[in-house]
């Protein structure tokens, strides 16, 4: 089907629309810009915003990562490394350390990002104000007015309804003390990773058609009420069963045969490094 | 009255569609009721011009279609207006005509200086969102970013509008057409705005009903000294609720003064006409 007749399935004019839409992104943090959209040949909310982004920045001396969900071996994200490697012919990893470009749904991996690599994150819903006001010239005129009231009324409700801000993952973050912004539905506890993130973050959202950015070094703080700090998740007490791991993102799984609930690394590869550089031996001392 | 105005309206138009050389001039614009027969411009309000003094209510009286919420709609900034001024006696915004300031301006005159209660709640309300979510949204507007204090604000103004508080949290859209009303109250009052407007807040209501919100404005405005401007068709509402009564005809002031006076003594041939066929 796609034949190699372009380098990273795009044309070159493709290619460079979706660039300006990021410069202008990264020029003006947190605000979204509007892109065309282009017809993927994976289907619209499987990440074509972030697969767009991806295809638009790679080069041949790029190492692409792409995790879904903190997996690098998902069905998904495996599909998305088979096309822009067969397009581009890049090396892949699993290692967060080794990759110069990640592409992600739905984490900020563990290992701390540097300056040069870049995260794209896929989003489905880039607008934070779309559940208070449906009409998107409005939504965008109150962005441009910085009227973030909305924003801040849901979280209220949150709090009238469950007695905490009960978004479990999309907690709304202010960029650059500026615009709010989704963070994409990133769990509460990477929110922080974002603040002055030494590696560029660049968020993609294809069937919404925008794209936006957290340059290197920017403020992001999540709302919060005076009354109500904003908290991450807490797995206090609780460490990977593999790894040993404490200080990172657990998925909660159930023993089906003994019905006990233990945790795992949700990123996988920061897990598997783990086990693979010695730690092992720290952790089957500490914990065994 | 010597008293300084608190609100001034002056000369405000609001016209819909361009105009035509056969309307544009004020002074010789020849109108079919309120618009033009050659190129169907609604001119909804004319040379509009008020003073509102501190703690008053000043009431709008005029058939439908006379441009009175548009000219509330204008005056709260939800419409742009063709032409005019409106100026605030206030420290911040002193002799600043609002009509040409910036949306921000704007909004920051809307959540601290007034209050609105829509002809219709769903203009007003969030309708799937909590009444104490509802107004919580006027105090964040206006602000505020410590839950306990807005939910204790809130609590006290759905009480004083006699919502039972373990409804506070209960979607407006559950309640009957009188407690939204009450909700819109309370949630326009959440500010300690200087100037309350009120668009026929008690049509559609039942007459018992309509009694109920109409004691809760007058205590309103007995209690805190708010400043208000209440729109109705219903003489009997401008009778019960104003001080002084603006007639309004085709989007033009034809008569104002004293309500008293102007239900006594009307002086417009229009105004004798809707006095007399009400008493
Ligand atoms: N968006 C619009 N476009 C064109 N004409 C309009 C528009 N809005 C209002 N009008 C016209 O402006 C005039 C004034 O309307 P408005 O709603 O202000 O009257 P009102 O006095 O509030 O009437 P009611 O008592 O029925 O509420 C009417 O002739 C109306 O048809
Ligand atoms: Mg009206
Ligand atoms: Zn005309």
């Amino acid at each position: 089907m796609m034949t190699a007749t372009h380098f990273a399935f795009f044309d070159e004019g493709s290619k460079k629309e979706i660039r300006r839409a990021t410069l202008k992104a990264v020029a003006i943090p947190g605000y979204q810009v509007p892109f065309a959209s282009r017809e993927m040949p994976i289907a619209r909310g499987w990440g074509t915003g972030g697969l767009q982004l991806t295809l638009s920045l790679i080069g041949t001396q790029d190492t692409l990562k792409v995790i879904d969900q903190g997996a690098d071996e998902s069905v998904n994200a495996v599909s998305i490394k088979k096309l822009v490697q067969e397009t581009t012919g890049v090396d892949l990893t699993e290692q967060t350390e080794a990759a110069t470009l990640i592409q992600s749904r739905h984490r900020i991996p563990e290992v701390t990002l540097t300056e040069d690599q870049i995260l794209v994150l896929q989003v489905p819903t880039p607008e934070p104000l779309r559940k208070v006001e449906a009409r998107e010239y409005v939504t965008k005129r109150l962005h441009a007015e910085d009227e973030y009231s909305g924003a801040w009324l849901m979280l209220f409700e949150q709090i009238m309804k469950y007695g905490k801000t009960a978004t479990g993952a999309d907690h709304p973050v202010f960029v650059n003390h500026r615009y709010v912004m989704a963070p994409s539905p990133i769990p509460r506890f990477d929110n922080p990773k974002m603040h002055q993130s030494e590696a560029l973050i660049l968020l993609g959202a294809g069937r919404e058609k925008k794209i936006y950015a957290i340059p290197p070094y920017t403020d992001v703080a999540s709302l919060a009420f005076e009354d109500y700090p904003f908290t991450v998740e807490s797995f206090a007490g609780q460490h990977c069963h593999l790894c040993g791991a404490e200080d990172v993102f657990l998925d909660e799984l159930i023993d089906e045969a003994t019905g006990e609930t233990y945790y795992q690394c949700n990123d996988t590869s920061y897990c598997m490094g783990r086990l693979n550089s010695g730690e092992r031996q720290e952790v089957v001392h500490n914990h065994v | 009255m010597c008293e300084e105005a608190l609100l001034r309206v002056r000369n405000l138009d609001k016209r819909f569609g361009p105009g035509c050389p056969e309307c544009k001039e004020r002074t010789n614009r020849n109108l079919e009721k309120n618009y033009c027969s050659v190129c169907g411009t609604v001119y909804a309000c004319q040379d509009v011009s008020f003073d509102l003094f501190p703690g008053e209510i000043l009431g709008i009286v005029g058939e439908s279609g006379s441009g009175k919420s548009t000219m509330m709609q204008c005056l709260y900034f939800d419409a742009d207006v063709s032409s005019g001024e409106a100026t605030l006696n206030d420290p911040e915004l002193q002799d600043e005509n609002m009509f040409q300031l910036s949306s921000q301006k704007k909004r920051y005159i809307r959540n601290h200086k007034y209050g609105m209660v829509y002809q219709n709640p769903v203009n007003g309300l969030k309708m799937n969102f909590s009444s104490m979510g509802n107004i919580a949204e006027k105090l964040i507007s206006a602000g505020k970013r410590n839950v306990s204090e807005m939910e204790t604000t809130g609590n006290q103004l759905l009480e004083s509008v006699h919502i039972p508080l373990f409804r506070s949290k209960e979607e407006p859209r559950n309640f009957s057409g009188g407690m939204q009303q009450r909700v819109q109250i309370a949630k326009a009052l959440s500010n300690n705005p200087p100037i309350l407007f009120l668009d026929e807040v008690t049509t559609g209501l039942d007459l018992s009903v309509q009694a109920n919100v109409l004691d809760l404005i007058k205590k309103i405005q007995r209690e805190s000294g708010i400043s208000m401007v209440v729109v109705s068709h219903d003489l009997a509402v401008i009778r019960m609720l104003a001080d002084r009564t603006v007639v309004m005809l085709n989007g033009s002031i034809i008569e104002q003064g004293l309500t008293d006076q102007i239900l006594e003594d009307p002086q417009h041939a229009y105004t004798q006409r809707l006095v007399y066929s009400l008493l």
